[in-house]
Protein backbone atom coordinates (compact mmCIF):
# COMPACT_ATOMS: atom_id res chain seq x y z
CA UNK A 1 0.00 0.00 0.00
CA UNK A 2 1.02 3.58 -0.69
CA UNK A 3 -0.15 6.56 1.32
CA UNK A 4 -0.58 9.86 -0.52
CA UNK A 5 1.11 12.59 1.50
CA UNK A 6 0.51 15.34 -1.11
CA UNK A 7 -1.12 15.00 -4.55
CA UNK A 8 0.42 18.08 -6.19
CA UNK A 9 -1.81 20.16 -8.50
CA UNK A 10 -3.63 17.10 -9.91
CA UNK A 11 -2.91 13.40 -9.60
CA UNK A 12 -5.31 10.77 -10.92
CA UNK A 13 -5.38 7.01 -11.34
CA UNK A 14 -5.18 6.02 -15.02
CA UNK A 15 -5.04 2.90 -17.12
CA UNK A 16 -5.76 2.28 -20.80
CA UNK A 17 -9.29 3.65 -20.39
CA UNK A 18 -12.77 2.27 -21.04
CA UNK A 19 -13.17 1.50 -24.74
CA UNK A 20 -16.43 0.10 -26.04
CA UNK A 21 -18.93 2.36 -24.25
CA UNK A 22 -18.99 5.33 -26.62
CA UNK A 23 -22.35 4.35 -28.07
CA UNK A 24 -23.95 5.15 -24.69
CA UNK A 25 -21.98 8.36 -24.33
CA UNK A 26 -19.04 7.17 -22.21
CA UNK A 27 -15.64 8.62 -23.23
CA UNK A 28 -12.63 6.33 -23.41
CA UNK A 29 -10.42 8.41 -21.08
CA UNK A 30 -7.24 6.68 -19.81
CA UNK A 31 -3.62 7.84 -19.50
CA UNK A 32 -3.07 11.06 -21.47
CA UNK A 33 0.47 10.00 -22.44
CA UNK A 34 -0.25 6.36 -23.16
CA UNK A 35 3.35 5.63 -24.20
CA UNK A 36 4.77 6.85 -20.88
CA UNK A 37 2.06 4.99 -18.93
CA UNK A 38 2.80 1.74 -20.79
CA UNK A 39 6.53 2.18 -20.26
CA UNK A 40 6.05 2.67 -16.50
CA UNK A 41 4.11 -0.59 -16.34
CA UNK A 42 6.78 -2.44 -18.35
CA UNK A 43 9.58 -1.17 -16.10
CA UNK A 44 7.97 -2.73 -13.01
CA UNK A 45 6.78 -5.85 -14.85
CA UNK A 46 3.05 -5.10 -14.76
CA UNK A 47 0.35 -6.46 -17.00
CA UNK A 48 -0.61 -3.88 -19.69
CA UNK A 49 -3.98 -3.17 -18.05
CA UNK A 50 -2.48 -2.20 -14.67
CA UNK A 51 -3.25 1.32 -13.42
CA UNK A 52 -0.63 3.98 -12.70
CA UNK A 53 -0.79 7.41 -11.10
CA UNK A 54 -0.79 10.28 -13.61
CA UNK A 55 0.93 13.20 -11.90
CA UNK A 56 0.27 16.65 -13.40
CA UNK A 57 3.11 19.17 -12.98
CA UNK A 58 4.81 17.15 -10.24
CA UNK A 59 4.26 17.74 -6.54
CA UNK A 60 3.21 14.19 -5.63
CA UNK A 61 4.58 12.72 -2.41
CA UNK A 62 3.80 9.14 -1.37
CA UNK A 63 4.96 6.86 1.44
CA UNK A 64 5.32 3.11 1.02
CA UNK A 65 3.72 1.12 3.84
CA UNK A 66 5.79 -1.88 2.77
CA UNK A 67 8.56 -2.23 0.17
CA UNK A 68 7.36 -1.77 -3.41
CA UNK A 69 9.07 -1.79 -6.79
CA UNK A 70 8.16 1.50 -8.52
CA UNK A 71 9.13 3.54 -11.60
CA UNK A 72 8.38 7.06 -12.84
CA UNK A 73 8.18 7.93 -16.55
CA UNK A 74 6.85 10.73 -18.74
CA UNK A 75 7.65 14.32 -17.81
CA UNK A 76 11.08 14.06 -16.10
CA UNK A 77 10.26 15.26 -12.60
CA UNK A 78 13.23 15.39 -10.21
CA UNK A 79 12.76 12.31 -7.99
CA UNK A 80 13.87 11.82 -4.43
CA UNK A 81 13.48 8.91 -2.02
CA UNK A 82 13.91 10.21 1.53
CA UNK A 83 15.82 13.13 0.08
CA UNK A 84 18.17 11.01 -2.05
CA UNK A 85 17.97 11.53 -5.84
CA UNK A 86 16.79 8.60 -7.97
CA UNK A 87 16.53 8.42 -11.78
CA UNK A 88 13.40 8.50 -13.92
CA UNK A 89 12.64 5.78 -16.48
CA UNK A 90 14.21 3.13 -14.23
CA UNK A 91 12.65 0.79 -11.68
CA UNK A 92 13.75 1.10 -8.04
CA UNK A 93 12.61 -0.24 -4.70
CA UNK A 94 10.79 2.13 -2.42
CA UNK A 95 11.54 0.66 1.03
CA UNK A 96 8.91 0.23 3.73
CA UNK A 97 8.36 3.68 5.28
CA UNK A 98 10.26 5.33 2.42
CA UNK A 99 8.94 8.57 0.97
CA UNK A 100 9.01 9.31 -2.77
CA UNK A 101 8.73 12.95 -3.82
CA UNK A 102 8.28 14.28 -7.37
CA UNK A 103 9.50 17.83 -8.05
CA UNK A 104 8.28 20.03 -10.88
CA UNK A 105 9.28 18.49 -14.24
CA UNK A 106 12.00 20.31 -16.19
CA UNK A 107 9.99 19.72 -19.35
CA UNK A 108 6.61 18.22 -20.10
CA UNK A 109 3.54 18.10 -17.89
CA UNK A 110 2.53 14.55 -16.96
CA UNK A 111 4.61 11.93 -15.12
CA UNK A 112 3.49 8.35 -14.46
CA UNK A 113 4.17 6.45 -11.25
CA UNK A 114 3.83 2.69 -11.63
CA UNK A 115 3.97 0.29 -8.72
CA UNK A 116 4.54 -3.42 -9.24
CA UNK A 117 1.06 -5.01 -9.04
CA UNK A 118 -0.73 -1.87 -10.23
CA UNK A 119 -2.75 0.73 -8.34
CA UNK A 120 -5.89 -1.03 -7.19
CA UNK A 121 -9.09 0.99 -7.05
CA UNK A 122 -12.53 -0.44 -7.90
CA UNK A 123 -12.94 -0.50 -11.70
CA UNK A 124 -15.90 1.36 -13.22
CA UNK A 125 -17.12 -0.04 -16.54
CA UNK A 126 -13.93 -2.08 -16.76
CA UNK A 127 -11.44 0.73 -16.09
CA UNK A 128 -9.78 2.38 -13.09
CA UNK A 129 -9.29 5.68 -14.97
CA UNK A 130 -10.55 8.99 -13.67
CA UNK A 131 -12.53 10.63 -16.46
CA UNK A 132 -12.44 14.33 -15.66
CA UNK A 133 -15.16 15.13 -18.21
CA UNK A 134 -17.87 12.67 -17.27
CA UNK A 135 -16.93 12.12 -13.62
CA UNK A 136 -16.54 8.33 -13.94
CA UNK A 137 -13.85 6.51 -12.01
CA UNK A 138 -12.14 7.51 -8.76
CA UNK A 139 -11.86 11.07 -7.50
CA UNK A 140 -8.46 12.74 -7.96
CA UNK A 141 -5.99 11.74 -5.25
CA UNK A 142 -6.12 13.56 -1.90
CA UNK A 143 -3.58 13.92 0.89
CA UNK A 144 -3.94 11.10 3.40
CA UNK A 145 -5.50 8.69 0.94
CA UNK A 146 -4.40 5.04 0.99
CA UNK A 147 -3.69 3.50 -2.41
CA UNK A 148 -3.95 -0.28 -2.45
CA UNK A 149 -1.56 -2.23 -4.66
CA UNK A 150 -3.14 -4.94 -6.81
CA UNK A 151 -2.13 -8.27 -8.25
CA UNK A 152 -1.47 -7.29 -11.84
CA UNK A 153 2.24 -8.12 -11.72
CA UNK A 154 3.44 -10.12 -14.71
CA UNK A 155 6.91 -11.63 -15.14
CA UNK A 156 9.82 -10.13 -13.22
CA UNK A 157 11.03 -6.96 -14.91
CA UNK A 158 14.31 -7.28 -16.74
CA UNK A 159 14.89 -3.71 -17.89
CA UNK A 160 17.13 -1.60 -15.66
CA UNK A 161 16.62 1.67 -17.44
CA UNK A 162 14.72 2.75 -20.53
CA UNK A 163 16.65 5.20 -22.70
CA UNK A 164 13.76 7.43 -23.76
CA UNK A 165 13.93 11.00 -24.94
CA UNK A 166 11.99 13.35 -22.71
CA UNK A 167 9.32 15.72 -23.97
CA UNK A 168 10.75 18.23 -26.46
CA UNK A 169 10.13 21.96 -26.51
CA UNK A 170 7.99 23.24 -29.37
CA UNK A 171 7.18 19.83 -30.87
CA UNK A 172 6.21 19.35 -34.50
CA UNK A 173 3.04 17.23 -34.56
CA UNK A 174 1.96 15.36 -37.68
CA UNK A 175 -1.63 15.93 -38.80
CA UNK A 176 -3.90 14.05 -41.17
CA UNK A 177 -7.00 15.48 -42.84
CA UNK A 178 -10.12 15.60 -40.71
CA UNK A 179 -13.64 14.98 -41.97
CA UNK A 180 -14.74 18.62 -42.27
CA UNK A 181 -11.92 20.42 -44.03
CA UNK A 182 -14.56 21.75 -46.45
CA UNK A 183 -16.32 23.62 -43.63
CA UNK A 184 -13.30 25.92 -43.31
CA UNK A 185 -11.75 28.46 -45.65
CA UNK A 186 -9.23 27.03 -48.13
CA UNK A 187 -6.35 28.71 -46.33
CA UNK A 188 -7.19 27.12 -42.95
CA UNK A 189 -5.16 23.96 -43.56
CA UNK A 190 -2.21 26.02 -44.78
CA UNK A 191 -2.45 28.28 -41.73
CA UNK A 192 -2.57 25.23 -39.48
CA UNK A 193 0.65 23.72 -40.82
CA UNK A 194 2.61 26.91 -41.49
CA UNK A 195 2.03 28.96 -38.34
CA UNK A 196 3.23 28.56 -34.79
CA UNK A 197 0.58 27.85 -32.14
CA UNK A 198 0.53 28.40 -28.39
CA UNK A 199 -1.20 26.32 -25.73
CA UNK A 200 -3.53 28.59 -23.74
CA UNK A 201 -4.26 28.37 -20.02
CA UNK A 202 -7.71 26.94 -20.75
CA UNK A 203 -6.26 23.44 -21.38
CA UNK A 204 -6.64 20.15 -19.54
CA UNK A 205 -7.14 16.39 -20.09
CA UNK A 206 -10.16 17.17 -22.28
CA UNK A 207 -8.17 19.22 -24.74
CA UNK A 208 -5.70 21.97 -25.53
CA UNK A 209 -7.12 25.30 -26.62
CA UNK A 210 -4.67 26.83 -29.07
CA UNK A 211 -3.83 30.45 -29.72
CA UNK A 212 -2.64 31.54 -33.16
CA UNK A 213 -4.18 32.68 -36.44
CA UNK A 214 -7.98 32.67 -36.60
CA UNK A 215 -9.25 29.78 -38.74
CA UNK A 216 -12.27 31.02 -40.63
CA UNK A 217 -15.40 29.07 -41.52
CA UNK A 218 -16.29 28.64 -45.19
CA UNK A 219 -19.95 28.11 -44.39
CA UNK A 220 -22.57 29.05 -41.85
CA UNK A 221 -25.03 26.76 -40.21
CA UNK A 222 -24.75 24.06 -37.61
CA UNK A 223 -23.00 20.76 -38.11
CA UNK A 224 -25.02 17.94 -36.52
CA UNK A 225 -23.02 16.42 -33.65
CA UNK A 226 -20.70 13.62 -34.73
CA UNK A 227 -18.23 11.22 -33.15
CA UNK A 228 -14.82 12.56 -32.10
CA UNK A 229 -11.39 10.94 -31.86
CA UNK A 230 -8.42 11.91 -29.67
CA UNK A 231 -6.18 14.28 -31.61
CA UNK A 232 -9.12 15.88 -33.44
CA UNK A 233 -8.54 19.59 -34.12
CA UNK A 234 -12.00 21.07 -33.82
CA UNK A 235 -12.70 24.66 -34.85
CA UNK A 236 -15.38 26.47 -32.83
CA UNK A 237 -17.03 29.64 -34.21
CA UNK A 238 -14.34 31.87 -32.65
CA UNK A 239 -11.76 30.27 -34.98
CA UNK A 240 -9.38 29.12 -32.20
CA UNK A 241 -8.85 25.36 -32.58
CA UNK A 242 -9.15 22.82 -29.78
CA UNK A 243 -6.86 19.78 -29.88
CA UNK A 244 -8.76 17.01 -28.10
CA UNK A 245 -6.95 14.75 -25.63
CA UNK A 246 -8.14 11.59 -23.84
CA UNK A 247 -11.11 12.97 -21.87
CA UNK A 248 -12.69 14.43 -25.03
CA UNK A 249 -16.48 14.28 -25.34
CA UNK A 250 -17.82 11.35 -27.34
CA UNK A 251 -19.45 13.67 -29.89
CA UNK A 252 -19.03 17.29 -30.90
CA UNK A 253 -20.83 19.75 -33.12
CA UNK A 254 -18.00 21.87 -34.54
CA UNK A 255 -16.07 20.97 -37.70
CA UNK A 256 -12.88 18.91 -37.32
CA UNK A 257 -10.22 20.28 -39.68
CA UNK A 258 -7.43 17.82 -38.95
CA UNK A 259 -6.47 14.92 -36.70
CA UNK A 260 -3.07 14.57 -35.01
CA UNK A 261 -1.27 11.28 -35.80
CA UNK A 262 -1.76 8.72 -33.04
CA UNK A 263 2.01 8.37 -32.57
CA UNK A 264 2.24 12.10 -31.74
CA UNK A 265 -0.54 12.19 -29.13
CA UNK A 266 1.87 11.52 -26.24
CA UNK A 267 3.84 14.64 -27.20
CA UNK A 268 0.58 16.64 -27.32
CA UNK A 269 -0.32 15.38 -23.83
CA UNK A 270 2.97 16.73 -22.47
CA UNK A 271 2.34 20.33 -23.57
CA UNK A 272 1.94 22.94 -20.86
CA UNK A 273 0.03 26.21 -21.00
CA UNK A 274 2.31 28.70 -22.72
CA UNK A 275 4.18 26.03 -24.71
CA UNK A 276 4.59 26.47 -28.45
CA UNK A 277 3.93 23.85 -31.12
CA UNK A 278 3.73 23.41 -34.87
CA UNK A 279 1.95 20.99 -37.16
CA UNK A 280 3.07 19.35 -40.38
CA UNK A 281 1.18 17.31 -42.92
CA UNK A 282 1.74 13.58 -42.29
CA UNK B 1 -4.70 5.80 -47.39
CA UNK B 2 -6.01 7.08 -50.72
CA UNK B 3 -9.52 7.46 -51.99
CA UNK B 4 -11.19 7.46 -48.63
CA UNK B 5 -13.46 10.40 -49.33
CA UNK B 6 -15.91 8.74 -51.61
CA UNK B 7 -19.53 7.78 -51.87
CA UNK B 8 -20.07 4.06 -51.55
CA UNK B 9 -23.50 2.49 -51.33
CA UNK B 10 -25.13 5.73 -50.12
CA UNK B 11 -22.35 6.19 -47.57
CA UNK B 12 -19.84 9.03 -47.78
CA UNK B 13 -16.62 7.79 -46.17
CA UNK B 14 -14.75 10.75 -44.70
CA UNK B 15 -11.15 10.76 -43.43
CA UNK B 16 -10.73 11.00 -39.66
CA UNK B 17 -7.05 10.56 -38.83
CA UNK B 18 -5.07 7.32 -38.74
CA UNK B 19 -7.34 5.18 -36.55
CA UNK B 20 -10.89 5.93 -37.68
CA UNK B 21 -13.36 6.51 -40.49
CA UNK B 22 -16.39 8.77 -40.37
CA UNK B 23 -19.36 7.46 -42.35
CA UNK B 24 -21.94 10.04 -43.39
CA UNK B 25 -25.39 8.68 -44.15
CA UNK B 26 -28.59 9.92 -45.71
CA UNK B 27 -30.87 9.81 -42.67
CA UNK B 28 -31.12 8.66 -39.03
CA UNK B 29 -32.61 5.33 -40.09
CA UNK B 30 -29.55 4.58 -42.22
CA UNK B 31 -27.32 5.59 -39.28
CA UNK B 32 -29.03 3.05 -37.02
CA UNK B 33 -28.92 0.34 -39.70
CA UNK B 34 -25.21 0.79 -40.50
CA UNK B 35 -24.24 1.09 -36.82
CA UNK B 36 -26.16 -2.12 -36.08
CA UNK B 37 -24.57 -3.90 -39.06
CA UNK B 38 -21.09 -2.89 -37.86
CA UNK B 39 -21.83 -4.07 -34.31
CA UNK B 40 -23.05 -7.40 -35.67
CA UNK B 41 -20.29 -7.83 -38.24
CA UNK B 42 -17.30 -5.70 -37.21
CA UNK B 43 -14.47 -4.56 -39.47
CA UNK B 44 -11.06 -6.09 -38.71
CA UNK B 45 -9.66 -4.55 -35.49
CA UNK B 46 -12.79 -2.47 -34.96
CA UNK B 47 -12.73 -0.97 -31.46
CA UNK B 48 -15.76 1.26 -31.26
CA UNK B 49 -18.81 2.39 -33.21
CA UNK B 50 -20.24 5.83 -32.40
CA UNK B 51 -23.59 6.56 -34.05
CA UNK B 52 -24.62 10.23 -34.12
CA UNK B 53 -27.19 12.38 -35.93
CA UNK B 54 -26.07 11.73 -39.51
CA UNK B 55 -22.82 9.86 -39.08
CA UNK B 56 -21.26 6.70 -37.71
CA UNK B 57 -17.69 6.94 -36.42
CA UNK B 58 -15.76 3.68 -36.62
CA UNK B 59 -12.64 3.57 -34.44
CA UNK B 60 -10.04 0.99 -35.40
CA UNK B 61 -6.93 -0.42 -33.74
CA UNK B 62 -4.93 0.17 -36.96
CA UNK B 63 -4.84 2.64 -39.88
CA UNK B 64 -7.88 2.48 -42.18
CA UNK B 65 -7.39 0.94 -45.62
CA UNK B 66 -9.20 0.91 -48.94
CA UNK B 67 -10.68 -2.51 -48.15
CA UNK B 68 -12.58 -0.89 -45.25
CA UNK B 69 -14.47 1.33 -47.69
CA UNK B 70 -15.63 -1.75 -49.59
CA UNK B 71 -16.50 -3.54 -46.36
CA UNK B 72 -18.55 -0.56 -45.17
CA UNK B 73 -20.39 -0.40 -48.49
CA UNK B 74 -21.21 -4.10 -48.25
CA UNK B 75 -22.68 -3.63 -44.80
CA UNK B 76 -24.67 -0.57 -45.89
CA UNK B 77 -26.21 -2.52 -48.76
CA UNK B 78 -27.31 -5.46 -46.65
CA UNK B 79 -30.96 -5.32 -45.63
CA UNK B 80 -31.36 -4.62 -41.95
CA UNK B 81 -31.61 -7.84 -40.01
CA UNK B 82 -34.65 -8.11 -37.76
CA UNK B 83 -33.07 -7.75 -34.37
CA UNK B 84 -34.78 -8.24 -31.04
CA UNK B 85 -37.67 -5.77 -30.67
CA UNK B 86 -36.36 -2.47 -29.27
CA UNK B 87 -37.02 -1.88 -25.61
CA UNK B 88 -39.78 0.45 -24.47
CA UNK B 89 -39.27 2.94 -21.67
CA UNK B 90 -42.03 4.93 -19.97
CA UNK B 91 -40.26 7.93 -18.43
CA UNK B 92 -42.14 9.50 -15.50
CA UNK B 93 -41.95 13.28 -15.95
CA UNK B 94 -43.13 16.14 -13.76
CA UNK B 95 -43.84 18.94 -16.24
CA UNK B 96 -42.81 21.97 -14.21
CA UNK B 97 -39.64 23.04 -16.05
CA UNK B 98 -38.49 26.68 -15.98
CA UNK B 99 -38.94 26.98 -19.76
CA UNK B 100 -42.33 25.22 -20.00
CA UNK B 101 -44.34 28.44 -20.35
CA UNK B 102 -41.90 29.91 -22.89
CA UNK B 103 -41.94 26.75 -25.02
CA UNK B 104 -45.78 26.73 -24.89
CA UNK B 105 -45.87 30.34 -26.02
CA UNK B 106 -43.33 29.77 -28.82
CA UNK B 107 -45.34 26.80 -30.08
CA UNK B 108 -48.66 28.68 -29.79
CA UNK B 109 -50.44 26.51 -27.26
CA UNK B 110 -51.25 26.36 -23.58
CA UNK B 111 -48.91 24.55 -21.21
CA UNK B 112 -51.63 21.89 -20.84
CA UNK B 113 -51.73 21.36 -24.59
CA UNK B 114 -47.93 21.22 -24.72
CA UNK B 115 -47.82 18.51 -22.04
CA UNK B 116 -50.55 16.63 -23.90
CA UNK B 117 -48.56 16.78 -27.14
CA UNK B 118 -45.35 15.65 -25.44
CA UNK B 119 -46.97 12.71 -23.67
CA UNK B 120 -48.68 11.67 -26.93
CA UNK B 121 -45.34 11.46 -28.76
CA UNK B 122 -43.54 8.18 -29.27
CA UNK B 123 -39.83 8.98 -29.18
CA UNK B 124 -36.92 6.85 -30.38
CA UNK B 125 -33.40 7.06 -28.94
CA UNK B 126 -31.46 8.03 -32.07
CA UNK B 127 -28.04 8.12 -30.41
CA UNK B 128 -26.38 9.06 -27.13
CA UNK B 129 -23.56 11.40 -26.29
CA UNK B 130 -22.90 14.71 -24.56
CA UNK B 131 -22.67 12.90 -21.21
CA UNK B 132 -22.90 9.20 -20.33
CA UNK B 133 -26.50 8.04 -20.73
CA UNK B 134 -27.78 11.22 -22.42
CA UNK B 135 -30.10 9.96 -25.18
CA UNK B 136 -31.05 12.16 -28.11
CA UNK B 137 -34.77 11.38 -28.58
CA UNK B 138 -36.24 11.82 -32.05
CA UNK B 139 -39.92 11.81 -33.01
CA UNK B 140 -40.82 15.29 -31.78
CA UNK B 141 -43.47 16.77 -34.13
CA UNK B 142 -42.11 19.64 -36.26
CA UNK B 143 -44.37 22.19 -34.55
CA UNK B 144 -42.67 21.45 -31.22
CA UNK B 145 -39.13 22.15 -32.44
CA UNK B 146 -37.67 25.05 -30.46
CA UNK B 147 -34.16 26.50 -30.63
CA UNK B 148 -31.66 26.12 -27.81
CA UNK B 149 -31.58 28.93 -25.26
CA UNK B 150 -29.52 31.87 -26.49
CA UNK B 151 -27.45 31.68 -23.31
CA UNK B 152 -26.87 28.19 -21.90
CA UNK B 153 -27.45 27.62 -18.20
CA UNK B 154 -24.24 27.02 -16.28
CA UNK B 155 -25.96 24.27 -14.29
CA UNK B 156 -28.88 22.11 -15.33
CA UNK B 157 -29.99 19.78 -12.51
CA UNK B 158 -29.83 16.00 -12.98
CA UNK B 159 -33.12 14.58 -14.25
CA UNK B 160 -34.07 17.73 -16.19
CA UNK B 161 -36.10 17.01 -19.33
CA UNK B 162 -35.51 19.41 -22.21
CA UNK B 163 -36.10 20.17 -25.87
CA UNK B 164 -33.64 21.49 -28.49
CA UNK B 165 -34.31 21.57 -32.22
CA UNK B 166 -35.63 18.19 -33.36
CA UNK B 167 -34.61 16.48 -30.10
CA UNK B 168 -35.89 15.82 -26.62
CA UNK B 169 -33.57 14.56 -23.87
CA UNK B 170 -33.05 14.07 -20.15
CA UNK B 171 -29.88 15.04 -18.25
CA UNK B 172 -28.41 12.02 -16.39
CA UNK B 173 -26.29 14.29 -14.21
CA UNK B 174 -26.04 17.98 -13.45
CA UNK B 175 -24.12 19.81 -16.16
CA UNK B 176 -24.11 23.04 -18.12
CA UNK B 177 -26.75 23.00 -20.84
CA UNK B 178 -28.68 25.05 -23.37
CA UNK B 179 -31.81 22.96 -23.79
CA UNK B 180 -35.29 24.36 -23.06
CA UNK B 181 -36.29 22.67 -19.81
CA UNK B 182 -39.91 21.49 -19.70
CA UNK B 183 -39.82 19.05 -16.77
CA UNK B 184 -37.88 16.59 -14.69
CA UNK B 185 -37.75 12.85 -14.13
CA UNK B 186 -36.63 10.83 -11.15
CA UNK B 187 -35.75 7.83 -13.35
CA UNK B 188 -32.15 6.64 -12.93
CA UNK B 189 -30.80 7.42 -16.39
CA UNK B 190 -27.28 6.11 -15.88
CA UNK B 191 -25.94 3.61 -13.35
CA UNK B 192 -22.53 1.99 -13.83
CA UNK B 193 -23.67 -1.02 -11.80
CA UNK B 194 -26.60 -1.74 -14.11
CA UNK B 195 -26.46 -3.71 -17.37
CA UNK B 196 -26.78 -1.82 -19.62
CA UNK B 197 -25.69 1.25 -17.62
CA UNK B 198 -27.81 3.61 -19.75
CA UNK B 199 -31.61 3.52 -19.42
CA UNK B 200 -31.99 5.07 -22.89
CA UNK B 201 -30.04 3.00 -25.42
CA UNK B 202 -30.02 3.64 -29.17
CA UNK B 203 -33.12 2.23 -30.82
CA UNK B 204 -35.25 2.16 -27.66
CA UNK B 205 -38.78 3.62 -27.83
CA UNK B 206 -39.59 6.19 -25.15
CA UNK B 207 -42.80 7.81 -23.91
CA UNK B 208 -43.15 10.56 -21.32
CA UNK B 209 -45.71 9.77 -18.63
CA UNK B 210 -46.97 12.87 -16.80
CA UNK B 211 -46.93 12.53 -13.03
Amino acid sequence: MLTVLAPGPLATVQDRGRPGWASIGVPRSGAADRAAHDLANRLVGNAPDAATVEVTAGGLRVRAERAHLVAVTGAPAPLAVDGRTVPVNAPFTLPAGGELALGVPRSGLRSYLAVRGGVDVPPVLGSRSTDTLSGLGPEPLRAGQALAVGGLAAEEPVVDVAPVAGPVDAPLLRVLPGPRRDWLEDDAWRALISQEWAVTADSDRVGLRLGGPVLRRARDGELPSEGLVPGALQVPPDGAPVLFLVDHPVTGGYPVLAVVATADLPAAAQLRPGDRLRFRSA
Amino acid sequence: MDGVDERAGGVAVLPCGDRALLLELADPGAVRAVAAALQRDPLADQEEVVPAARTVLVRLGRPPRDADVRAVRDRALVDPVEGPPPGEVALPVVFDGPDLAEVAERTHRSTGQLVEALTATEFTVAFTGFTPGFGYLTGLPDELHVPRRATPRTRVPAGSVGLAGPYAGAYPRASPGGWQLVGRTDAVLFDVDRDPPALLVPGARVRFRAC
